[in-house]
């Protein structure tokens, strides 16, 4: 049994609840202990960091500070929690001046960081410590016949990702233990417009449009991603490409943990795939 | 005008220092996915830092079609991380009241952020309903149908979480707000 300090990320909570559904019974079956960090906040997430510097370092170094009392590495299923609190921890090596502000801020709460936190993502823990063979070696649905678009987005692999930053390979190895078939597809690491689908629509669904094109042309028949925005974007907002580019997509946008769940055997509800909003069930049909 | 200073203040922040090392070669602008929106794209932009074109810099829409997709920082041969220096200048622009009312985006920013410190989570509905009456009701209309279908998918719950130590995340943001910028 491995063990982390886990850190959910609000979204999991909301507009990405299958992830946070899908997390716990797959690290169950895996292995893996997550210990959900004790009354953490919010990351900051990439808006904090446009708005103010120091708050910004400072309200991801609370949960830094909180989980440094763990001892344990701070694994969290969000690619834009761990950019941020991965960059925030950065930083606060890199600059001693901010270092200091941030114990000051710290200190009125009764709080210390002295800077040994391990800060990493889901998806890398499952590839570094889990592996694909022993994923493999639990697999009791294998996937066999459905072709799945690994989708990396942005965060996972920048800036300070642990596979290569433009031509990943590390979920379509994950994808391909789940005994599926692996669509290789040219834009599986491109931005999908992130949170500016909600300030410029028109910006990001330009961006979901060509990533939904590219993988469907390519062959897919669902996408599989870690990222909550990117699932969002290219699952809750499919319809509004449909409308606006006169499109008929109708692809399934799964998050990893999902997938890995069918094929570990895992019952659908506990998974949250009927929360998915292009629905997932009819490729999924012959694995449940 | 144009001010001299501007490229020291960019540099004051953390993450805007490297801004000296850049050649202008043009490569962050070239892997920008957003860059055709830009009034000035990521190449003009620093190099209006350099020449100081302060007002005219942070009170355009530039910065704010940043995605954070990290592009430019990974391709850039000179390291400046220009993702980074973006997010500077977005703080320098709030900072002096110069962010742009032809994006959208600050004003959805300040929402996610009152609503980060607020409750110590952010409350995705409430910070969707503030920002579209901040800015245009009407464009909420068109991603109604989004809403609703997320709501009816139990993705966007009513009530906001909020953390048990909310009164420490408050001390630690006052105390830093007395402190100033981060150095």
């Amino acid at each position: 049994m491995k063990h982390y300090s886990y850190f959910p990320g609000c979204s999991t909570e909301a507009t990405a609840s299958p992830l946070g559904l899908s997390v716990l019974p797959v690290a169950k079956e895996l292995d893996m202990e997550l210990i959900e960090l004790e009354d953490w906040n919010c990351c900051g997430s990439s808006p904090y960091g446009s708005v103010d510097k120091l708050e910004a370092t400072c309200i991801a170094a609370r949960n830094l500070a909180l989980a440094e009392k763990t001892g344990l590495d701070l694994v969290t299923p969000c690619s834009n929690c761990f950019v941020t609190l991965h960059g925030a921890n950065v930083h606060l090596k890199e600059y001693p001046a901010l270092k200091e502000q941030v114990g000051k801020a710290l200190a009125a709460a009764g709080l210390d960081y002295k800077g040994g936190v391990r800060v990493r993502d889901l998806a890398e823990v499952l590839y570094s410590d889990i592996t694909p063979e022993a994923i493999r070696a639990k697999v009791t649905k294998p996937l066999k016949g459905l072709r799945v678009a690994p989708y990396y987005g942005c965060q996972l692999v920048r800036p300070d990702g642990f596979d290569d930053p433009e031509f990943p390979h590390s979920l379509d190895e994950l994808v391909a233990s789940l005994g599926a078939d692996v669509v290789p597809w040219q834009l599986k690491a491109h931005c999908c417009g992130s949170s500016l689908v909600m300030p410029e629509p028109e910006v990001a669904l330009e961006l979901i449009n060509k990533l939904l094109r590219n993988a469907q042309e390519n062959g897919a028949q669902c996408l599989a991603t870690p990222c909550p925005l990117c699932q969002i974007n290219l699952d809750a907002y499919q319809s509004q490409v449909n409308s606006r580019f006169k499109t008929k997509y109708n692809l399934p946008v799964l998050f990893l943990t999902q997938l890995v769940g069918v094929a570990l055997g895992i019952k659908p509800d506990a998974l949250g795939l009927s929360r998915n909003i292009v629905s997932p069930m009819r490729v999924l049909a012959p694995y449940l | 005008m144009a001010d001299v200073r501007f490229i020291d203040e960019v540099c004051s922040i953390p993450g805007g220092e490297a801004i000296r090392s850049c050649i202008q070669c043009g490569m962050c602008t070239g892997s920008c996915p957003t860059a055709s929106r830009w009034d000035y794209p990521p190449r003009q932009a620093i190099a209006m830092v350099r020449a100081g074109l302060r007002d005219e810099l942070l009170s355009s829409n530039s910065m704010w079609f940043c995605a954070s997709c990290y592009t430019c920082t990974v391709r850039c041969p000179r390291d400046i991380k220009p993702t980074d220096i973006m997010h500077v200048l977005e703080v320098l622009a709030i900072r002096n009241g110069l962010s742009t009312k032809r994006s959208r985006t600050p004003v959805m920013y300040q929402c996610f952020v009152d609503s980060a410190k607020g409750n110590g989570r952010v409350y995705e509905l409430g910070m969707m309903l503030k920002f579209f009456l901040r800015t245009n009701p009407f464009a909420a209309l068109k991603l109604a149908p989004v809403g609703l279908r997320l709501l009816l998918h139990r993705r966007l719950p009513l009530k906001p979480s909020r953390i048990k130590g909310i009164g420490e995340l408050k001390a630690i943001m006052d105390k830093a707000r007395a402190l100033g910028g981060a150095k």
